[in-house]
């Protein structure tokens, strides 16, 4: 594809205001929990208090007695899905004869109301026989471990090996041997991070309506309603074309938002009391039975030259997804070495089952732990080494012609400008005060492109419609709008953007893998292709010229030539008003399954500074740098850049799940798991780098992972250097700072 | 069940309801007078997306009983603008991409809104901590600080 990097841009690049704007300063937007039926229930789900337990007994009949309550569901209603996959998520989200988590839903109740529904659940009678447990991973991991659930493992696994490990992964090239052989230094730690949660502000929830004609709608905060009415449909036997689903606006997602958690149980109790029900899960919910991210532990080796050039890297990965397999620590594995040229690597991944919900997507999954302990030895080797830590990174980096770590062989990249731009910005060179340290890191991500379809309307006045599958998390209306204008040539009010339900227009893989602005830009851009065609047909047709002889430039048709006969330019405008008399309506459309994304790297700096009694973390000073391809609507890339690099700064610091011996969560709210407020950061500076993705008519690249990638290890490497012993295991918490500088003997 | 009768005024209009003795504003807004804008996040006071005025008090509305309301002056997110017009925080929020998901916008607006009454020149500290008991997860902050700043800085009139 020939990407237009020499265009002289009109839209894309300004920063207009985006269409839902009013809509969501004015409290109108709808998100949700803010539909509602005639008729509406409300649902709620009993959680289990064990994390790993039978289920005797289920006795709902004191509950169906309360003067309110409507419909009552256990796992007993719902069928055996006939993939595995499905039935894992179906068990999720209602256990059957076993539960897995504390928080696993064992049952629900839909009542006329909240505080009915809340009163049934007391009276719901489950004898549990309580097993044994296990929440962490290397425990898990060991042999000898309390089995979560048996042949559940997809590879061969080692003798001695835990039952509980289930999915392997192993990537890489060259002669470790013969690279470690090569080095001056050699360095090997382990690290350890915490599973965190997504975090987003809206908890899940949705409204389903099951008629008895056995069709139904669902209205749910979804990163992906077409992904949630296939699961739906499959754990409720529907056909896909009986069940239509809308997504609402949704208050964050950040990956988490990709699966169905009080859905499929809303369905069901809708259909056993004939009546719409709606299901609000509470915060404590969200905490203990969506999301969260996995748990790891690695061990990174990497062998150094005394100037510099790694000769070989190894990584070790063991993650758990909690208590289903899940296969993001392959990302991981895929991503521990990716920004770097090397002679010889090697990365294992395992994952492991442990009692905790079933992990979900977190922005460039598996991706910033994983990278956080191969920035964290690299910064340690260019301690030892004496090297700025900056140039060790440069010397190494990535490049195009670079064989990947995962294999691939990169193209047009842009982790060199980045890093270039770093070392020449102010900031690395700021001067720092007492306690404080500057600590750095690279990122990376793949971006992905996916499955997209994009319908664009010509309406008779010549303004134009764009409908789209893709949930707005950040703005993406506008980017969306803004191409569709630059490349029909009209002004950006002329355009409006609406993202349609799943029986509105085809497929669209849900909003991940920072695929939107990439995947649903490329498919605008050709549908409006599609439309100038028709358009320059009609005009060929009112001047009965041929349609070749006509060309499309700001926003009309004009002959191509003084050969193609003599017309004035005939607008967007004049041809839409004519589009009856001349064939009928006008539409562009494109389906795509998208590929070319563009990988994306980001180099993040970090100032930070530790208090020397209470051990506080303050971050000081903070700067992004990412290649973003070309930035759209730039104000939203750098939101997307800030975003992404505070939630890193979370998981760097305070953010962790904390199961107690008793395998139940402790901080199961934002109290006690504390995401990062405004008081405790400075501004996020954000530099834009545009290295043209070649795979993009415009050469736009996903941007919204690769932030969270980079923070984790520029604020442990920073933390490092201001209290003078490294620290490995994440969130870096006070607590945890005192003990290492204690065992350091400072 | 044992419900209560309510008189107060919303967003300066009288307004009569009945709820449950343990039912808080939020829900009373929400579900009974269909005012949807104040979000719940937490429902424990922790992530301000429900933030409301009465008489003039920034609070949690997850934290005041609808029975609290009696008698009362109450703001939400849905009397900030004034008609048509949009509230120069509002504006500013627009303007400056202060908003991605918008959750967490409505709380933050009343909220910089109450600020602003106290403080109408804030430095960037006061507005950090005025706006650390509204979590955003979208935005890193940034430019919500800004935006908070643009819009004072509109409405003293430079
Ligand atoms: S919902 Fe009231 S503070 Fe979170
Ligand atoms: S904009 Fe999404 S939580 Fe603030």
């Amino acid at each position: 594809m020939t990407t237009d990097t020499k265009r002289n841009f009109k839209v894309v690049g300004t920063r207009p205001n985006r269409p839902d704007g009013v809509d969501k300063v004015t409290g109108r937007a709808m998100y949700g929990a803010d539909a509602t039926a005639p008729g509406m229930l409300w649902g709620k789900v009993l959680r289990s208090p064990h994390p790993h337990a039978e289920i005797v007994s289920i006795d709902t009949s004191e509950a169906m007695k309360l003067p309110g309550v409507q419909a009552v569901v256990t796992g007993a209603d719902f069928g055996d899905p006939e993939s595995l996959f499905v039935s894992d998520v179906q068990e999720h989200c209602m256990a059957k004869d076993r539960v897995y988590y504390d928080g696993h839903a064992v049952a629900a109740v839909a009542a006329t109301s909240a505080s009915t529904a809340a009163k049934a659940l007391k009276l719901i009678k489950i004898v549990y026989k309580p097993l044994p447990h296990v929440t962490d991973v290397d425990a898990a991991f060991a042999h000898g471990a309390p089995v979560i659930m048996h042949h559940r493992a997809f590879e061969i696994l080692p003798p001695g090996t835990s039952a509980n490990a289930t999915n392997f992964c192993e990537f890489g090239h060259g002669d470790l041997h013969e690279g470690f052989a090569k080095a001056d230094l050699i360095v090997e730690r382990s690290f350890r991070t915490a599973a965190t949660h997504q975090g987003y502000i809206e908890p899940n929830a949705c409204l389903a309506s099951y008629s008895s004609d056995g069709r139904a709608d669902l209205w749910c905060c979804t990163q992906g309603h077409y992904h949630v009415r296939d699961l739906c449909a499959q754990i409720m036997g529907m056909e896909a074309a009986q069940l239509r689903v809308t997504a609402s606006e949704i208050g964050g997602g950040f990956g988490g938002k990709t699966s169905i958690y009080v859905e499929p149980v809303a369905l069901m109790l809708s259909k056993k009391s004939g009546r719409p029900v709606k299901m609000v899960m509470s915060r404590e919910e969200v905490f203990r039975a969506t999301g969260p991210t996995i748990s790891s532990s690695m061990d990174v080796k990497i062998g150094m030259t005394k100037d510099g050039r790694m000769t070989a890297g190894q990584a070790v990965i063991r993650a758990s997804g909690g208590a289903w397999p899940s296969g993001t620590m392959e990302m991981g594995a895929q991503a521990a070495f990716a920004c770097y040229d090397m002679p010889a690597v090697k990365t294992i991944g395992w994952n492991v089952l442990t009692n905790r919900p079933k992990e979900s997507a977190y922005r460039a999954p598996g991706a910033p732990t994983a990278i956080f302990g191969v920035e964290s030895v690299i910064d340690e080797m260019s301690q030892k080494l004496g090297l700025d830590p900056l140039e060790v990174r440069i010397l190494n980096a990535a490049d195009a012609g670079t064989l990947s770590s995962y294999g691939p062989t990169f193209n047009q990249i842009g982790l060199k400008a980045t890093l270039e731009a770093a070392k020449n910005h102010p900031h690395y060179k700021a001067p720092l005060g007492p306690n404080q340290a500057r600590g750095l890191s690279c990122g990376f991500w793949f971006n992905f492109g996916g499955n997209t379809s994009v319908s664009l309307a010509v309406n008779t006045d010549g303004t134009v419609n764009i409908t789209e599958g893709n949930p707005d998390i950040g703005g993406s209306r506008a980017s969306i709008g803004m191409m569709a204008a630059e490349e029909l040539g009209i002004p950006f009010a002329d355009v409006r953007t609406i993202i349609g339900d799943t029986a509105s227009i085809g497929h669209n893989d849900t909003t991940d893998g920072s695929r939107v602005t990439f995947a649903v830009g490329l498919a605008t851009i050709r549908a409006a292709r599609d439309a100038i065609q028709k358009m320059c047909h009609r005009a060929a047709q009112i001047w009965d010229i041929d349609p070749d002889a006509v060309e499309w430039e700001d926003g009309a048709a004009k002959p191509s030539g003084p050969n193609a006969g003599q017309f004035p330019p005939m607008t967007i405008k004049e041809i839409a008003a004519n589009a009856f008399r001349t064939g009928g309506p006008i539409a562009g459309h494109h389906e795509v399954n998208a590929d070319g994304a563009g990988v994306s790297f980001g180099v993040h700096i970090a100032d930070v500074e530790v208090d020397p009694e209470t051990a506080h973390t303050l971050i000081k000073r903070y700067t992004v740098f990412q290649d973003a391809g070309k930035a759209v609507h730039p104000s939203y890339v750098e939101g997307q850049m800030q975003g992404g690099a505070v939630q890193g700064i979370g998981w760097a610091l305070n953010e962790e799940y904390i199961y107690g011996a008793d395998g139940r969560l402790q901080n199961a709210g934002f109290l006690d798991y504390r995401i990062p407020v405004a008081s405790d950061l400075p501004m996020i500076d954000a530099v834009i780098l545009e290295i043209p993705n070649p795979g993009h008519p415009y050469g736009v690249r996903g941007v919204g992972e690769t932030g969270i990638v980079p923070p984790l290890a520029a604020v442990a490497n920073a933390v490092t250097r201001a209290v003078g012993t490294r620290m490995t295991d994440l969130p870096i918490s006070p607590p945890k700072i005192m003990a290492a500088k204690a065992a350091a003997g400072k | 069940m044992s419900t209560i009768h309510v008189s107060t005024t919303i967003n300066g209009a009288p307004t009569d309801f009945v709820c449950e003795h343990d039912e808080t504003l939020l829900d009373v807004l929400r579900n009974r007078i269909g005012l949807t804008g104040s979000k719940e996040g937490c429902s424990s006071g922790d992530c301000g997306a429900c933030s409301v005025t009465v008489n003039g008090r920034l609070v949690c509305s997850c934290l005041v009983l609808g029975a609290e309301a009696q008698d009362a002056e109450v703001h939400t997110i849905e009397g900030m603008a004034d008609g048509p017009t949009l509230h120069p925080l509002q504006k500013a929020f627009i303007e400056h991409a202060a908003l991605q998901c918008g959750f967490c916008t409505p709380g933050i607006l009343v909220a910089a809104e109450a600020l602003l009454k106290e403080k109408p020149e804030p430095t960037d500290e006061e507005v950090r901590y005025w706006l650390a008991g509204n979590l955003c997860r979208c935005t890193g902050y940034d430019k919500i600080v800004r935006a908070v700043q643009a819009a004072a800085a509109e409405m003293r009139g430079v």
